[in-house]
């Protein structure tokens, strides 16, 4: 039952996007309409809407569309991060997770904020350097580009795909809790503002609007936790004793539970959460919206410390909601369980320290992180079909700006059809091995391309296809044949393949079968591809020839 | 053009100290923070009761509360130090080659 609770925690926190799949589990009943939440959502998105229309008159060429013409600077573009891995499910799920077992939590946010310093030192210079829109064009930058670009593509839209679907699920069970609206209307109106705010404001206004939500969803956040200190007159010792006294685990929650308990699982997922995140298409992008590779370094440094802020928050609400929850007959149901999940405790307490008109606005948060989330996920998704498929691979890299921006954009809607339609379809359906397997995917197809272009000249196009498919189909394979798919959701007794987090083993499938086939590869062309590393290197390292931020409209 | 631009730059001295200072800082801040969080997962899968000690007797907090949020704030801090490093030290060497491979 804890495995199964692991992983279900796993999958929901996921980065960014965690689906708030499963913030809310099975079925959920409707509640009765919450008008505060209502208002106050609505007052959100006219607001981004506004924004939106700001941003699309500002939007002309393909660099504002894709990249908001390079103009954000680090510390927007830290919070925009920042607001890409807070996701609903991470704010409710990590909390929930408190909540549940208390010092587990914080095990599972140390997790997910390790990979940004990562980033950090590797990645983020040297992805800006060499990219311009996409992850796919420093992959692709001296291997061929058709082969590339198109598996970076698919590996691209297979994590937007499963995160999305995931993300609609859980936008429709949460409104059905939080607003009391039904789960249809949910799911359309989120696809129906996303594709508003991608089609008509790109980059821009998908920015916008995921930092005014990370500002607002860090503000929530901050005076749910300053009520909780307050209440134990800011005396941390007062609040773990309070909460051991009325938590049934005692003591127990002040220590690792056992949700990670074998070291294979345990390394296992520390390397999907690495890996995978430096992998993630939506969130990779938004290096590209700064000016240079110092605002790229920068944009991380705010990034970390805002998601390190976070989850420092998220563990004082759990606790707080332990003291001043748990035992509140208001927010139980009969059988003294929390009244739609342990997920709900910050929502609970947000209710508990703030009142109705509190608890709207967190509830507005709430859904405007998905809505946030979903916006940055499509326009990576439209990105990789226009930028990557259309102009790169169809038209050879000779595609009209203005072409390039309308292929976008109709990706954008038909991708928003398909989400909502997925969205309805999946309502019934288990979601949440879909982030795990979203982030698996990045992690082992994404990532070790992208790397390995960056850092090893005896890669070839060869041996990064060979590899990163490997890494594509193993990931997709083992998940299937994991504990979640092959017993959960199939109903088979004993899973063929034992563990849940099948990263270590499809990463290192990748890196080997990389570097076997590109070793191995002595083609002309593969020699070519050797002989132009040196060059990328110096770009890389130097930023001559980086594309800068454009001027100004 | 680039092509020659490159080609310069790979003459100068400069170039090889920028990529290996900057590899230094790199390679030894990420193995930094890879250690700690590999031997975090490690106690926790192998000496679990050792986390859940209290910090000093009487208290309720365990030793395992401020690792986990020392492990939070060193990840922030690293990534000042770098950042750091890299806005004067590396941007300057970078400056440098940069104005003399146009000259």
């Amino acid at each position: 039952m804890i495995a199964r609770q692991l992983f279900f925690f796993i999958s929901l926190l996921g980065l960014s996007s965690i689906a708030a799949a499963d913030t809310v589990s099975g079925e959920v009943q409707k509640q009765p309409l919450n008008l505060p939440a209502i208002v106050m959502f609505l007052l959100f998105v006219a607001a981004t809407l506004m924004i939106t229309y700001w941003a699309a008159k500002r939007t002309r060429s393909t660099s504002d569309y894709y990249a908001a013409g390079g103009g954000i600077t680090g510390l927007q573009n830290g919070l925009a991060i920042a607001g890409d891995y807070m996701s609903a499910a991470s704010f409710l799920g990590i909390s929930g997770l408190v909540f549940l077992s208390g010092y587990d939590g914080l095990i599972y946010s140390i997790g997910f904020l390790i990979g940004w310093p990562l980033i950090l030192f590797l990645i983020a210079e040297r992805l800006r350097n060499l990219g311009r829109y996409t992850f796919a064009d420093v992959a692709s930058y001296r291997l061929a580009q058709l082969p590339i670009r198109t598996l970076s593509a698919f590996g691209a839209l297979a994590v937007v795909a499963l995160y999305l679907i995931a993300q609609m699920v859980g936008a429709g069970k949460l409104i059905q809790i939080l607003f009391g609206l039904p789960y249809e209307f949910a799911v359309v109106i989120v696809g129906v503002l996303m594709m508003l705010y991608v089609t008509f404001g790109g980059m821009i206004a998908t920015t916008w609007v995921q930092i005014i939500k990370a500002v607002l969803l860090l503000s929530g956040a901050t005076f749910i936790a300053l009520m909780v200190l307050n209440h134990v007159d800011f005396d941390l010792e007062q609040l773990f004793r309070q909460a051991i006294a009325v938590h049934d685990k005692g003591e127990a929650i002040m220590g690792p539970g056992g949700l990670v308990s074998d070291p294979v699982s345990a390394i296992s997922l520390g390397v999907a959460l690495i890996f995978g995140t430096a992998g993630l298409p939506h969130i990779l992008m938004r290096f590209f919206t700064v000016a240079d590779a110092k605002q790229a370094r920068r944009s991380v440094f705010f990034a970390t410390g805002f998601i390190g802020y976070f989850y420092m928050l998220t563990f004082i609400i759990g606790f707080g909601a332990i003291v001043l929850i748990s035992t509140n007959p208001d927010f139980l149901n009969a059988d003294g369980r929390l009244i739609g999940g342990n997920n709900m405790a910050a929502i609970h307490l947000s209710q508990a320290v703030g009142g109705d008109i509190f608890l709207g606005f967190i509830s507005a948060v709430a859904f405007a992180t998905i809505l946030a989330v979903v916006s940055g996920l499509t326009l990576a998704g439209a990105s990789a079909i226009s930028h990557d498929l259309y102009a790169s691979v169809i038209k050879k890299g000779q595609a009209a700006n203005d072409k390039e921006i309308r292929v976008s954009r109709i990706a954008t809607i038909i991708l928003g059809i398909v989400a909502i339609v997925l969205g309805i379809l999946f309502e019934k359906q288990n979601v949440a091995f879909m982030v795990g397997l979203a982030f698996a995917i990045a992690a082992s197809a994404n990532f070790p391309i992208l790397i390995l272009s960056m850092y090893w000249h005896r890669l070839t196009t060869r041996g990064a296809l060979v590899g990163g498919f490997a890494g594509l189909t193993t990931a997709i394979v083992l998940v299937i044949l994991g504990p979640i798919v092959w017993v959960d959701i199939l109903g088979n007794a004993e899973a063929v393949f034992p563990y849940k987090y099948p990263a270590l083993f499809s990463v290192l499938t990748a890196f080997v079968l990389i570097w076997l086939f590109s070793v191995t590869d002595n083609s002309e062309r593969g020699r070519k591809e050797r002989a132009l590393f040196e060059h990328q290197f110096i770009r890389s390292q130097t930023g001559i020839g980086a594309h800068g931020a454009t001027d100004k409209h | 053009m680039s092509a020659d631009l490159y080609e310069k730059v790979k003459q100068n001295p400069k170039f090889h100290q920028l990529v290996a200072r900057r590899a230094r800082w790199a390679w030894g801040l990420a193995a930094v923070i890879l250690l700690m969080y590999f031997i975090f997962i490690l106690l926790i899968a192998f000496t679990p009761q050792w986390l859940a000690e209290p910090i000093m007797s009487g208290s309720v907090i365990t030793i395992g509360i401020p690792l986990g949020l020392l492990l939070i704030i060193v990840a922030f801090v690293l990534t000042g130090i770098y950042v750091h490093k890299a806005n004067t030290d590396f941007d300057r060497i970078n400056q440098q080659i940069i104005s003399e491979t146009e000259q």
